[in-house]
């Protein structure tokens, strides 16, 4: 977490790529334990996913990683139930439950369709995201590329992923 | 869309995150709003009255004091909020319990002065102002803090909406203060703590809205 908060891009993918399956299993149980299909489960560890990224300046370098990440995922999952309105508003929340205790590295395809998402940006945002994290190339490259300067590349990315990260909550159910 | 995929856009080129950037974000709303909240109090009432005689100035470091500490509490806990994770509500019992406290011995000095003094200390001719100016106050805190918040993660946001209800109107007690000391300790206990709890009230309600992410 540490090298992923310094910029290290290897890191930081091998932490995702580990929580990502700690949290499968955490939805799926929770999903499974208030009754509902674990079908949605894969998009809640994707929302969990881009939430712990765009808000890693939030945890606090000196205390344990899994509690904030637990408060996180705990987050996205009664945001999600709130959001759809489920049967089961009134489940208790406060379950003495870990994110750690398995993980499940089966994953399956979310119903998140990220080219529809990228559409819905500003032409600069999608160009500026496209450039550098689907193509990979550096933030001078992309300025080259794009005719945009390197602050604003990395202001366009940085800005598109928070609204990535609301249109991924405010999609219409697929 | 696949996870791995989701990761690898993640993972590519990702912005090194600034030490202490969350602490730097909340404290520069803190001082914007305090700093703005003062220019209002300029603004509306004009400069502060100056210093007639000793009791005027006791009293108006007594209910500075009073404001200040409630600015730093509340502060303290507004980093705690900000981060995702339980707040432990054993400070906000501690700040509950002071308030309690300082009401008690607002009552007990009001016992202990004659009892035809007691409108006198009580509905001085500032409450009024009081009731008004604090929260007229504390708005653009509050709305510089809940600007800041937003970038951060609170988990519980109607705790966090009511601590930067809480800062924000010890903030405009402590301008409210700066401009015109109270007439008496009772007054500024009532007529302090009551507009700031409103403020913390609604800092709730709003938070439970605006502080969604």
């Amino acid at each position: 977490m540490l090298a992923g908060l310094d910029g290290d891009d290897r890191s930081h993918k091998a932490l995702l790529t580990k929580l990502s399956t700690y949290l499968r299993a955490y939805f799926k149980r929770q999903l499974a334990r208030i009754g509902q299909s674990s079908a949605e489960a894969e998009d809640l560890v994707q929302e969990t996913l881009i939430s712990l990224h765009v808000r890693r300046h939030t945890y606090d370098k000196s205390a344990p990683l899994t509690p904030w990440v637990y408060a996180i995922a705990r987050y996205r999952l009664i945001d999600y139930l709130r959001r759809n309105k489920s049967a089961s508003l009134n489940m208790p929340v406060e379950f003495a439950d870990d994110v750690f205790v398995e993980s499940d590295a089966t994953a399956v395809d979310s119903g998140i369709d990220l080219s529809k998402l990228l559409s819905k940006l500003t032409p600069k945002m999608r160009e500026a995201i496209q450039s550098i994290k689907v193509d990979g190339l550096s933030v001078s490259e992309a300025a080259k590329r794009t005719g945009m300067s390197p602050s604003m590349i990395k202001v366009s990315v940085h800005r598109g992923l928070k609204i990535l990260s609301l249109l991924v909550r405010e999609r219409e159910p697929s | 869309m696949k996870t791995d995929d989701l990761i690898s856009l993640l993972g590519t080129h990702t912005e090194p995150v600034k030490s202490n950037h969350l602490r730097n974000t909340i404290l520069a709303a803190v001082a914007a709003g305090a700093a703005a909240s003062l220019c209002l109090m300029l603004l509306t009432l004009g400069a502060p009255e100056t210093f007639s005689g000793g009791e005027g100035l006791g009293l108006k470091i007594v209910g500075l004091g009073l404001t200040l500490s409630l600015v730093a509490a509340g502060v303290w806990f507004l980093l705690k909020a900000a981060r995702p994770g339980k707040i432990s509500r054993k400070p906000v019992i501690a700040i509950g319990l002071v308030s309690f406290v300082a009401l008690v011995a607002a009552i007990g000095l009001l016992f202990s002065s004659h009892p035809a003094t007691w409108g006198a200390m009580l509905f001085g001719p500032q409450w009024a102002a009081c009731l008004l100016c604090i929260p007229f106050f504390a708005l653009l805190p509050f709305t510089s803090i809940i600007w800041a918040l937003r970038k951060e993660a609170p988990t519980s946001p109607t705790w966090a909406g009511a601590i930067a209800g809480l800062v924000a109107g010890a903030l405009g007690a402590t301008a409210y203060t700066l401009h015109q000391a109270s007439m008496s300790i009772p007054f500024m206990i009532f007529w302090y703590l009551g507009p700031i709890l409103i403020c913390v009230a609604i800092g709730a309600m709003l938070g439970s809205r605006l502080l969604r992410w």
